[in-house]
Protein backbone atom coordinates (compact mmCIF):
# COMPACT_ATOMS: atom_id res chain seq x y z
CA UNK A 1 0.00 0.00 0.00
CA UNK A 2 2.81 2.56 1.12
CA UNK A 3 4.21 1.86 -2.28
CA UNK A 4 1.48 2.91 -4.48
CA UNK A 5 1.13 6.15 -2.04
CA UNK A 6 4.23 6.79 -3.68
CA UNK A 7 4.23 6.39 -6.83
CA UNK A 8 1.84 8.99 -6.68
CA UNK A 9 4.22 11.44 -4.89
CA UNK A 10 6.14 12.96 -8.45
CA UNK A 11 2.35 13.68 -9.55
CA UNK A 12 1.33 16.07 -6.39
CA UNK A 13 3.92 17.64 -6.71
CA UNK A 14 3.97 18.35 -10.42
CA UNK A 15 0.07 19.61 -9.50
CA UNK A 16 1.27 21.34 -6.65
CA UNK A 17 3.93 23.27 -8.82
CA UNK A 18 0.81 24.06 -11.43
CA UNK A 19 -1.47 25.45 -8.72
CA UNK A 20 1.33 27.52 -7.81
CA UNK A 21 2.06 28.65 -11.36
CA UNK A 22 -1.51 29.37 -11.85
CA UNK A 23 -1.72 31.40 -8.75
CA UNK A 24 1.18 33.54 -9.23
CA UNK A 25 -0.38 34.05 -13.05
CA UNK A 26 -3.69 35.91 -11.43
CA UNK A 27 -1.63 38.12 -9.09
CA UNK A 28 -1.26 41.78 -10.64
CA UNK A 29 1.79 42.44 -11.88
CA UNK A 30 3.56 44.80 -10.21
CA UNK A 31 5.93 47.58 -12.59
CA UNK A 32 7.18 50.06 -10.18
CA UNK A 33 10.46 49.99 -10.04
CA UNK A 34 11.32 51.51 -6.45
CA UNK A 35 14.49 53.14 -6.28
CA UNK A 36 16.95 51.62 -3.64
CA UNK A 37 18.58 54.58 -3.25
CA UNK A 38 16.49 55.26 -0.15
CA UNK A 39 18.14 56.14 3.09
CA UNK A 40 20.92 57.46 1.31
CA UNK A 41 22.47 60.97 0.28
CA UNK A 42 21.19 62.83 -2.66
CA UNK A 43 23.83 62.23 -5.32
CA UNK A 44 25.90 65.04 -6.37
CA UNK A 45 24.50 67.34 -8.81
CA UNK A 46 23.90 70.98 -9.80
CA UNK A 47 21.46 71.80 -12.63
CA UNK A 48 20.60 75.11 -14.94
CA UNK A 49 17.07 76.35 -14.47
CA UNK A 50 14.79 75.20 -16.59
CA UNK A 51 12.83 77.99 -17.24
CA UNK A 52 13.79 82.26 -16.72
CA UNK A 53 12.73 83.31 -13.20
CA UNK A 54 13.33 80.23 -11.23
CA UNK A 55 16.84 79.55 -9.74
CA UNK A 56 18.34 75.48 -10.96
CA UNK A 57 18.23 72.84 -8.74
CA UNK A 58 21.58 71.12 -6.79
CA UNK A 59 22.05 68.58 -4.31
CA UNK A 60 23.15 71.71 -1.84
CA UNK A 61 19.84 73.16 -1.60
CA UNK A 62 19.18 70.61 1.08
CA UNK A 63 21.52 70.78 3.39
CA UNK A 64 19.74 73.23 5.43
CA UNK A 65 17.83 71.55 8.14
CA UNK A 66 14.25 71.75 6.16
CA UNK A 67 12.79 68.76 4.94
CA UNK A 68 11.90 69.22 0.79
CA UNK A 69 10.22 67.46 -1.73
CA UNK A 70 12.13 66.77 -4.83
CA UNK A 71 9.63 66.13 -7.92
CA UNK A 72 10.73 64.68 -11.35
CA UNK A 73 8.39 65.83 -13.83
CA UNK A 74 8.16 67.24 -17.12
CA UNK A 75 6.43 69.28 -18.97
CA UNK A 76 5.40 66.45 -21.50
CA UNK A 77 4.17 64.34 -18.94
CA UNK A 78 0.13 63.69 -19.23
CA UNK A 79 0.24 62.52 -15.51
CA UNK A 80 1.99 65.56 -14.24
CA UNK A 81 -0.81 67.81 -14.67
CA UNK A 82 -3.34 65.84 -12.80
CA UNK A 83 -0.83 65.66 -10.06
CA UNK A 84 -0.22 69.64 -10.49
CA UNK A 85 -3.22 70.83 -8.46
CA UNK A 86 -2.20 68.42 -5.56
CA UNK A 87 1.69 69.54 -5.53
CA UNK A 88 -0.27 73.65 -5.31
CA UNK A 89 -1.89 72.01 -2.05
CA UNK A 90 1.06 70.54 -0.63
CA UNK A 91 2.82 74.36 -1.24
CA UNK A 92 -0.26 76.10 0.23
CA UNK A 93 0.87 74.07 3.62
CA UNK A 94 3.97 75.50 3.21
CA UNK A 95 5.53 72.52 1.83
CA UNK A 96 9.16 73.31 -0.27
CA UNK A 97 9.27 71.96 -3.78
CA UNK A 98 12.33 71.83 -5.34
CA UNK A 99 11.94 70.36 -9.18
CA UNK A 100 13.92 68.51 -12.15
CA UNK A 101 12.24 68.79 -15.56
CA UNK A 102 13.32 65.93 -17.42
CA UNK A 103 14.11 66.41 -21.16
CA UNK A 104 12.37 69.65 -21.49
CA UNK A 105 12.37 73.08 -23.09
CA UNK A 106 12.32 76.12 -21.31
CA UNK A 107 9.08 77.13 -23.43
CA UNK A 108 7.52 74.07 -23.09
CA UNK A 109 8.29 74.67 -19.28
CA UNK A 110 7.39 78.12 -19.45
CA UNK A 111 3.63 77.49 -20.73
CA UNK A 112 3.04 74.24 -18.52
CA UNK A 113 3.69 76.09 -15.37
CA UNK A 114 1.49 78.99 -16.80
CA UNK A 115 -1.19 76.51 -17.70
CA UNK A 116 -1.30 74.69 -14.23
CA UNK A 117 0.82 76.82 -11.80
CA UNK A 118 3.75 76.91 -9.88
CA UNK A 119 4.46 74.86 -7.07
CA UNK A 120 8.44 75.52 -7.54
CA UNK A 121 10.76 77.19 -5.44
CA UNK A 122 13.66 75.96 -7.66
CA UNK A 123 13.76 74.06 -10.85
CA UNK A 124 16.31 72.68 -12.42
CA UNK A 125 16.85 70.73 -16.25
CA UNK A 126 18.06 67.29 -16.42
CA UNK A 127 18.37 66.78 -20.20
CA UNK A 128 20.19 63.59 -20.52
CA UNK A 129 18.13 61.71 -18.16
CA UNK A 130 21.40 61.94 -15.59
CA UNK A 131 20.17 63.21 -12.62
CA UNK A 132 17.06 60.79 -12.34
CA UNK A 133 19.47 57.65 -13.41
CA UNK A 134 21.51 58.80 -10.57
CA UNK A 135 18.53 58.95 -8.43
CA UNK A 136 16.97 56.04 -9.21
CA UNK A 137 13.96 57.06 -10.31
CA UNK A 138 12.56 55.31 -13.70
CA UNK A 139 9.89 57.58 -14.95
CA UNK A 140 7.57 60.81 -14.46
CA UNK A 141 6.26 61.84 -12.12
CA UNK A 142 8.41 60.77 -9.24
CA UNK A 143 8.71 62.63 -5.68
CA UNK A 144 10.98 62.28 -2.84
CA UNK A 145 10.75 62.94 0.41
CA UNK A 146 14.16 64.37 1.52
CA UNK A 147 15.35 65.39 4.90
CA UNK A 148 16.96 68.70 6.28
CA UNK A 149 20.41 66.65 5.99
CA UNK A 150 19.94 65.68 2.03
CA UNK A 151 19.03 62.26 2.98
CA UNK A 152 16.23 60.59 0.75
CA UNK A 153 13.45 59.32 3.14
CA UNK A 154 10.48 58.32 1.01
CA UNK A 155 9.74 57.47 -2.72
CA UNK A 156 6.39 58.50 -4.45
CA UNK A 157 6.27 56.82 -7.84
CA UNK A 158 3.96 57.99 -10.16
CA UNK A 159 1.28 61.30 -9.75
CA UNK A 160 0.45 62.40 -6.14
CA UNK A 161 -3.59 61.87 -6.00
CA UNK A 162 -5.49 63.84 -3.23
CA UNK A 163 -5.34 61.12 -0.86
CA UNK A 164 -1.67 61.00 -0.86
CA UNK A 165 -0.63 64.65 0.03
CA UNK A 166 -1.62 63.79 3.64
CA UNK A 167 0.47 61.07 3.33
CA UNK A 168 3.59 62.97 2.51
CA UNK A 169 2.71 65.73 4.59
CA UNK A 170 3.37 62.75 7.69
CA UNK A 171 6.50 61.84 5.96
CA UNK A 172 7.74 65.29 5.84
CA UNK A 173 6.80 65.79 9.45
CA UNK A 174 8.67 62.05 9.88
CA UNK A 175 11.43 63.46 8.01
CA UNK A 176 12.09 67.02 10.47
CA UNK B 1 -13.81 43.15 -43.63
CA UNK B 2 -11.21 40.61 -43.55
CA UNK B 3 -9.37 39.20 -41.29
CA UNK B 4 -5.76 40.42 -41.98
CA UNK B 5 -7.35 43.87 -42.04
CA UNK B 6 -8.71 43.27 -38.89
CA UNK B 7 -5.68 42.37 -37.21
CA UNK B 8 -4.01 45.20 -38.97
CA UNK B 9 -6.93 47.35 -37.13
CA UNK B 10 -5.95 45.97 -34.04
CA UNK B 11 -2.48 46.52 -33.87
CA UNK B 12 -2.99 50.44 -35.15
CA UNK B 13 -5.22 50.60 -32.16
CA UNK B 14 -3.07 48.94 -29.75
CA UNK B 15 -0.12 51.02 -31.29
CA UNK B 16 -2.34 54.30 -31.02
CA UNK B 17 -2.92 52.99 -26.95
CA UNK B 18 0.59 53.43 -26.12
CA UNK B 19 1.75 56.61 -27.40
CA UNK B 20 0.70 58.47 -24.08
CA UNK B 21 3.20 56.54 -22.34
CA UNK B 22 5.81 57.79 -24.23
CA UNK B 23 4.03 61.23 -24.77
CA UNK B 24 5.76 64.11 -27.41
CA UNK B 25 8.86 64.93 -26.55
CA UNK B 26 10.53 67.72 -28.12
CA UNK B 27 14.53 67.78 -27.12
CA UNK B 28 16.58 66.22 -29.27
CA UNK B 29 17.92 62.09 -28.61
CA UNK B 30 20.97 62.33 -26.18
CA UNK B 31 24.30 62.84 -28.67
CA UNK B 32 25.46 59.48 -27.94
CA UNK B 33 21.85 57.42 -28.28
CA UNK B 34 22.19 56.55 -31.65
CA UNK B 35 25.89 57.31 -32.47
CA UNK B 36 28.40 54.59 -32.37
CA UNK B 37 32.04 55.36 -30.73
CA UNK B 38 34.45 55.87 -32.70
CA UNK B 39 36.99 53.27 -31.80
CA UNK B 40 35.75 49.83 -32.27
CA UNK B 41 36.60 47.74 -29.37
CA UNK B 42 35.08 50.49 -26.84
CA UNK B 43 31.40 50.50 -28.61
CA UNK B 44 32.02 46.58 -28.41
CA UNK B 45 31.93 47.00 -25.06
CA UNK B 46 29.21 49.42 -24.62
CA UNK B 47 26.87 47.16 -26.91
CA UNK B 48 27.46 44.24 -24.88
CA UNK B 49 27.15 46.24 -21.08
CA UNK B 50 23.93 47.71 -23.10
CA UNK B 51 22.32 44.40 -24.57
CA UNK B 52 22.40 43.41 -20.81
CA UNK B 53 20.78 45.97 -19.45
CA UNK B 54 16.66 47.08 -19.07
CA UNK B 55 15.13 49.69 -19.92
CA UNK B 56 13.05 50.90 -17.09
CA UNK B 57 10.20 52.86 -19.48
CA UNK B 58 9.38 49.39 -21.54
CA UNK B 59 10.71 46.39 -19.31
CA UNK B 60 10.70 43.61 -21.41
CA UNK B 61 13.51 44.91 -23.71
CA UNK B 62 17.27 45.73 -23.21
CA UNK B 63 18.37 49.27 -23.65
CA UNK B 64 19.70 48.21 -26.90
CA UNK B 65 16.71 47.42 -28.62
CA UNK B 66 14.51 50.28 -26.90
CA UNK B 67 13.47 53.39 -28.80
CA UNK B 68 12.66 55.28 -25.44
CA UNK B 69 13.98 58.78 -24.76
CA UNK B 70 14.65 56.90 -21.21
CA UNK B 71 17.17 54.15 -22.70
CA UNK B 72 18.80 56.72 -25.66
CA UNK B 73 19.85 58.74 -22.31
CA UNK B 74 20.89 55.42 -20.62
CA UNK B 75 22.91 54.75 -23.84
CA UNK B 76 24.23 58.09 -23.94
CA UNK B 77 25.52 57.55 -20.27
CA UNK B 78 27.08 53.70 -21.14
CA UNK B 79 28.91 54.94 -24.16
CA UNK B 80 30.45 58.43 -22.28
CA UNK B 81 31.10 56.87 -19.26
CA UNK B 82 33.40 53.88 -21.66
CA UNK B 83 34.19 56.23 -23.62
CA UNK B 84 36.17 57.89 -20.53
CA UNK B 85 37.70 54.23 -19.42
CA UNK B 86 34.92 52.78 -17.22
CA UNK B 87 34.66 49.19 -16.99
CA UNK B 88 31.61 48.28 -18.15
CA UNK B 89 30.94 46.44 -14.42
CA UNK B 90 31.67 48.77 -12.84
CA UNK B 91 28.86 50.87 -14.72
CA UNK B 92 26.44 47.82 -14.25
CA UNK B 93 26.99 47.92 -10.41
CA UNK B 94 26.11 51.88 -10.70
CA UNK B 95 22.62 51.19 -11.71
CA UNK B 96 22.08 48.39 -9.77
CA UNK B 97 22.93 50.79 -6.46
CA UNK B 98 20.24 52.78 -8.00
CA UNK B 99 17.63 50.35 -9.25
CA UNK B 100 18.13 46.62 -7.36
CA UNK B 101 19.64 43.35 -9.90
CA UNK B 102 15.88 44.41 -11.57
CA UNK B 103 18.09 46.71 -13.93
CA UNK B 104 20.73 43.88 -14.69
CA UNK B 105 19.83 41.08 -17.09
CA UNK B 106 22.63 38.93 -16.08
CA UNK B 107 21.93 37.20 -12.57
CA UNK B 108 24.37 37.31 -10.08
CA UNK B 109 23.82 34.70 -6.90
CA UNK B 110 22.35 37.30 -3.96
CA UNK B 111 19.71 36.74 -0.98
CA UNK B 112 16.83 36.11 -3.88
CA UNK B 113 18.64 34.39 -6.54
CA UNK B 114 20.88 31.67 -4.84
CA UNK B 115 17.74 28.91 -5.16
CA UNK B 116 18.82 29.50 -8.86
CA UNK B 117 21.90 28.36 -8.72
CA UNK B 118 21.35 25.68 -5.49
CA UNK B 119 18.00 24.39 -7.28
CA UNK B 120 19.79 22.57 -10.27
CA UNK B 121 22.70 21.48 -7.73
CA UNK B 122 20.23 19.73 -5.06
CA UNK B 123 18.10 18.05 -7.65
CA UNK B 124 21.31 16.66 -9.56
CA UNK B 125 22.69 15.42 -6.36
CA UNK B 126 19.08 13.88 -5.21
CA UNK B 127 19.16 12.30 -9.00
CA UNK B 128 22.44 10.80 -8.31
CA UNK B 129 21.42 9.39 -4.81
CA UNK B 130 18.40 8.12 -6.56
CA UNK B 131 20.23 6.04 -8.99
CA UNK B 132 23.32 4.83 -7.27
CA UNK B 133 20.62 3.28 -4.65
CA UNK B 134 19.13 1.63 -8.16
CA UNK B 135 22.63 0.27 -9.06
CA UNK B 136 23.44 -1.32 -5.82
CA UNK B 137 19.74 -3.46 -5.30
CA UNK B 138 20.53 -4.44 -9.17
CA UNK B 139 23.99 -5.51 -8.23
Amino acid sequence: MTKSWRLWLPLAVFAAFLGFTAYQLQQPKDDTIASAMLGKPLPRFALRPAVDGLPGAAQTDFADGKPRLLNIWASWCLPCIAEAPQLKALQEQGVEIVGIAIRDRPEDVARFLAQHGNPYTRLGADDLSEVQFALGSSGVPETFVVDGNGVIRHQHIGDIRAGDVPKLLARLEEAR
Amino acid sequence: MSRLNRIWLLAAAALSLGAPLCAQQSLPPAPYAYRQLPDPAQERAAHELMQTLRCLTCQSQSIADSDAPMAGDMRHQVRTRIAAGEDPEAIRAWLIERYGDYVSYTPHVSATTWPLYAGPAVLALIAALLFRRRLARRA
